[in-house]
């Protein structure tokens, strides 16, 4: 099927955001597809961020409006909409005062799921992302930065989401451990074809990662490139990132090659 | 020795004073938290009231204890009975520390944890029970300790008003300038406020999130 010809799974239209006198947002379109990575690039303040967090409605555009399978996510229920797409932040947020596993079980749990269910689910859940069983009765604070964000995008896939939103979820990480995770998201991502906008900074990520790359630029979108044509692209904004970036790109847009 | 010896001797009263006394702090305590913690729930989501009620709660805090209570006397209801007057007083006493707490517990914990929290799909009453008050607890239950604490030796000034409770051998023996008479109702007190604020202090702990 040609991707166009779809639904778009999340639809930007015309956005604008302003919060004060600050114009965070303006003229935002973008149509994310069912089972595509789409990479929001930008420097901090560009409002990748803040169209994250208008999809699933932390906050609410000044103009415009988003479109979830179709539908303006503002006619959604909102904690009902909220539950159908997965969230993954930079700091992870766990809560502290949970084991691993009712971090994970807690969407099932409140969406009323039997215990049992949950379990497996837990279980399923932890070796997806690569951690041992015994982590499960675990508190937070005593997992590593990477094992803390593996329980992260754990807990965010419970329910199972037809849509993953990770704002820089490999961020505050290690070099080693970041070149892990994007590893295992990738690897994941072939096997759950999850529709995922993804927030980064890192050229190098975005390379890897997305499906396409969306480029962003005070409050608004410049341009829209898969990973190759992103290297290419004559755009100035997208070649002063490659130039910025230095070597070695080419072997991070080729993800599938190498 | 002569204080214990006196002790000794009117055990049954002092014992009944205190009881007296328990019921003075432990209503009191009770009415401040049922009213300081929500109250203290609702500035920590509402910003704009966090101003008036905590500068409200101060300026309570501040009238001399003996002045409230005197204030308090004619209004129709509560002059009836002293020791109405004096939980009432003793109530407003508590707030402080109780609001406060509960505001700065629930004001700390972590923003990331809040908005995965709400990203995920949990009601604020969810948020609430499940996440704020639970790793607020014990920030919320040293403010109660210090209340209590209080509470204990403010209580002993409701004697002057006839509230009873251990004040009442204080204020006898200073009329009677007899250091024994007063130490029989300082004493206890003391006690009274160290116990409770072990008591509090072991909760606190107990109920400390990891």
């Amino acid at each position: 099927m040609h991707p166009a010809a779809a639904t778009p799974v999340i639809e930007f239209r015309d956005i604008s955001y302003r919060v004060a006198e600050t114009q965070v947002l303006s003229g935002f379109n973008l149509q994310v597809q069912s089972g595509e990575t789409v990479v929001l690039l930008g420097r901090s303040g560009s409002g990748k961020t803040t169209s994250l967090k208008l999809v699933n409605r932390l906050l609410s555009p000044t103009s415009g409006e988003i479109r979830v399978k179709g539908v303006p996510n503002t006619e959604a229920e909102l904690i009902r909409l909220r539950r159908s797409i997965g969230y993954v932040i930079q700091d992870v947020g766990l809560f502290p005062h949970f084991t691993v596993e009712r971090n994970i079980g807690l969407v099932p749990k409140i969406g009323g799921w039997p215990q049992d269910r949950i379990r497996v689910r837990v279980q399923e859940l932890l070796q997806m992302v690569g951690l041992a069983q015994e982590i499960a009765l675990r508190y937070p604070h005593q997992l590593s930065g990477g094992q803390r964000q593996r329980v992260g995008v754990a807990r965010a896939l419970a329910a199972d989401p037809e849509i993953l939103l990770m704002d820089e979820p490999f961020g505050a990480l290690d070099p080693l451990t970041r070149d892990e995770l994007q590893r295992e998201f990738l690897l994941l991502q072939q096997r759950l074809h999850k529709t995922v906008v993804f927030v980064t900074h890192d050229l190098r990520e975005a390379l890897r990662l997305g499906s396409r790359i969306a480029l962003m630029e005070a409050g608004r979108l410049v341009t829209v490139l898969a990973p190759k044509d992103f290297l290419r692209s004559s755009d100035a904004l997208a070649s002063a990132y490659v130039r910025a970036f230095g070597e070695g790109l080419e072997s991070a847009a080729n993800r599938g090659t190498s | 020795m002569n204080v214990f010896r006196f002790i000794w001797q009117n055990h049954g009263q002092v014992l009944e004073l205190t009881l007296e006394h328990l019921r003075l702090v432990g209503f009191s305590t009770l009415f401040a938290m049922l009213i300081g913690i929500p109250l203290g729930i609702v500035i920590a989501h509402r910003p704009r009231f966090n101003k008036p009620v905590l500068a409200s709660a101060n300026i309570i805090q501040t009238i001399p204890s003996l002045a409230l209570f005197g204030f308090l006397l004619p209004v129709p209801w509560l002059g009836e009975r002293a020791d109405r007057l004096a939980i009432l007083a003793l109530t407003l006493y508590a707030l402080l520390p109780i609001i406060r707490n509960t505001y700065t517990g629930i004001r700390g914990v972590d923003a990331a944890v809040m908005e995965a929290g709400r990203g995920m799909g949990l009601t604020e009453s969810q948020l609430l029970f499940q996440v704020e008050l639970p790793l607020s607890v014990s920030v919320i239950l040293s403010g109660v300790r210090v209340a209590v604490v209080i509470s204990v030796g403010l209580a002993t000034i409701a004697a002057a008003i006839g509230a009873g409770g251990l004040g009442e051998f204080i204020f006898r023996g200073l009329a009677m300038v007899d250091d024994r008479v007063i130490l029989a109702g300082a004493i206890p007190a003391a006690l009274l406020a160290l116990l409770a604020d072990f008591g509090v202090g072991w909760l606190e702990r107990r109920l400390q999130p990891r």
